[in-house]
């Protein structure tokens, strides 16, 4: 499994991971799971509408992208964010059905998109992801303390001039990003697994928030690593370990928080 | 305009949000270093009062004027709000936020950042837990911990809504008690909104007293008083002096006096 063809995969997976983990850090502490899961699924009809007018499937996802952010962000200024983002996924996802009804690309194609092609990563794929990965992990670095702090409380943030409304829709900008990169590989209904499990993981483990944001990445990574193992071995579909690891990952998690507190509390009433 | 000793002057402002009057005609101005009371029932608008100190609501007439600075010299203290106990941040995470939150990049470790911090938490009294989490720390020490935030940057002025709200009568002392410290030993002024004035009267220096969005405003015991209430809320109460407590007291079944009392038992108490 670690032919030549092969590299390509696990470099591929690697920056899709590290990018999953730190953007999906934040995804966990902001509660915003439900626009992680709904930015894939609304930037997954660009694929197919890319297919369609025949231009590279990038484009499509990021220009789908695009439009969730900007339906979840202008729906949601005078309203709940979740009927926002349920609203933006539903209209984009009902464009999906059109293009796919309309290309002549097979169920195989369309199977990617949705589960991930992991092993088809080409050398030529390699660069525009590479680079999208450094553009989403520095924007994330770069926002990383007003992002915290509006997460925390708005208000705060707006105290000391950070817009919480300018953050939100950064926010969605990098997650944006982080689908445009994450989409073709480990596919739509997975990148989304990608960004929750390991993250809350990550929170449970530390009560610093700088080493949570790289303890996410790190256990995204070797999710990934271990699943596109597995799936070497097993022939078993790499999105099911994906999914499987990450839940799993985040059940160790809550136990590892369970079993901290139970010690803490077992350690006070002992002074 | 500001006269050389004041820190903030609300003249004459009114405030409306989404077309509903909140506030009319408020009229106050605080000195430097002084510590004030914004007192009224639940839904008298003191929320609003702050938000607009703050430059969040803008007054539909009348004006806001704060020392040279602005915003940027004020600290806050928002309403108590939920912190998520898994949240990945301890103390003196959020105390350090509110010294460079702004700022982007990833904090890196610096010496004078850390005594800064340091510094702060002490002076609130939060050292012995300031590297726990925030969401697993009492109501006490989390407002301990948000009023560090608020004060690292060294406002001119700190303003702080409900922080007594939901504690107990201990913490209550505490923080009344920290608050009277640091804006002395900080030179900040305080303006400090509660439903409930007993806890405040003796640290109190001047108080702002809100009714159906009017205000009086004074010394406590030129505001505090029978005649003056009683024109505030539009219709006869009581102010009643008791063990040391100040009780405002409307006569049963006078306009909606009883749902004040409903609404808010120790601010409008019944006596037997």
């Amino acid at each position: 499994m670690f032919d030549d063809f092969m590299v390509n995969t696990w470099i591929a997976a690697t920056l899709v991971a590290g990018v999953a983990g730190v953007v999906g850090f934040f995804v966990v502490i902001r509660g915003a799971s439900f626009a992680a899961h709904a930015l894939p699924l609304s930037a997954f009809p660009g694929a197919a509408a890319a297919n369609l007018v025949g231009v590279d499937q990038l484009i499509g996802v990021l220009a789908f992208s695009g439009f969730g952010v900007a339906g979840i962000s202008q729906l949601g200024r005078r309203g709940r964010r979740d009927v926002a983002t349920a609203l933006s996924l539903v209209m984009l996802l009902g464009l999906g059905a059109l293009f796919l009804s309309r290309t002549t690309e097979y169920f195989q194609a369309i199977y990617a998109l949705l589960f991930g092609e992991v092993l088809g990563v080409g050398a030529q794929d390699l660069a525009p992801l590479a680079a999208l990965s450094a553009v989403s992990i520095a924007l994330t670095l770069a926002l990383f303390r007003p992002l915290l702090l509006s997460s925390v409380s708005p208000e705060l943030a707006e105290t000391i001039s950070v817009s919480p409304r300018v953050m939100e829709v950064l926010f969605l900008v990098v997650v944006a990003l982080a689908t445009a990169v994450a989409l073709p590989v480990v596919g739509a209904l997975l990148v989304f697994s990608l960004m929750v499990g390991p993250a809350s993981a990550a929170r449970t483990l530390t009560s610093r928030p700088l080493a949570g944001l790289f303890i996410s990445a790190a256990i995204s990574i070797v999710t990934v690593w271990a699943s596109i193992a597995l799936s070497f071995a097993s022939d078993w579909p790499i999105g099911f370990f994906v999914g499987a690891l990450s839940a799993l990952g985040y059940l160790a998690g809550r136990t590892w928080a369970w079993v901290e507190i139970q010690g803490l509390s077992q350690f006070r009433r002992s002074r | 305009m500001l006269t050389r000793s004041e820190v903030l002057a609300v003249r004459q402002a009114s405030v409306s949000l989404s077309g509903h009057p909140i506030l009319k005609d408020i009229d106050f101005a605080l000195n430097a270093g002084e510590f004030c009371g914004l007192i009224g029932a639940n839904g008298s608008g003191k929320t609003t009062l702050l938000r607009t100190v703050l430059g969040f609501v803008m007054p539909t007439s009348g004006s806001v004027t704060m020392e040279a600075g602005g915003r940027a010299s004020i600290g806050y203290v928002p309403q108590k709000f939920i912190l998520d106990p898994y949240m990945p941040m301890r103390a003196r995470d959020l105390v350090a936020l509110g010294l460079d939150g702004n700022r982007l990049g990833v904090p890196l470790p610096s010496r004078g950042r850390r005594r800064k911090v340091d510094e702060m938490l002490e002076a609130v009294e939060a050292t012995p837990f300031a590297d726990q989490r925030i969401g697993s720390l009492s109501g006490g020490q989390q407002q301990r911990v948000l009023i560090a935030h608020a004060l690292i940057r060294r406002p001119r002025l700190l303003l702080l809504d409900e922080p007594l709200a939901n504690l107990d009568i201990r913490s209550v002392a505490g923080i009344v008690a920290l608050l009277r410290r640091v804006s002395r030993e900080l030179q900040t002024t305080v303006l400090l909104s509660a439903h409930d004035m007993n806890p405040l009267l003796s640290v109190m220096d001047r108080i702002v007293y809100l009714a159906h969005g009017r205000a009086a405003t004074g010394a406590i015991d030129a505001v505090v008083r029978t005649e003056v209430l009683s024109r505030l809320y539009g219709y006869h109460i009581d102010v009643v002096r008791v063990h040391g407590r100040v009780l405002v007291v409307a006569a049963e079944g006078e306009g909606d006096a009883q749902t004040a009392i409903q609404r808010d038992p120790v601010h409008v108490a019944q006596v037997p």
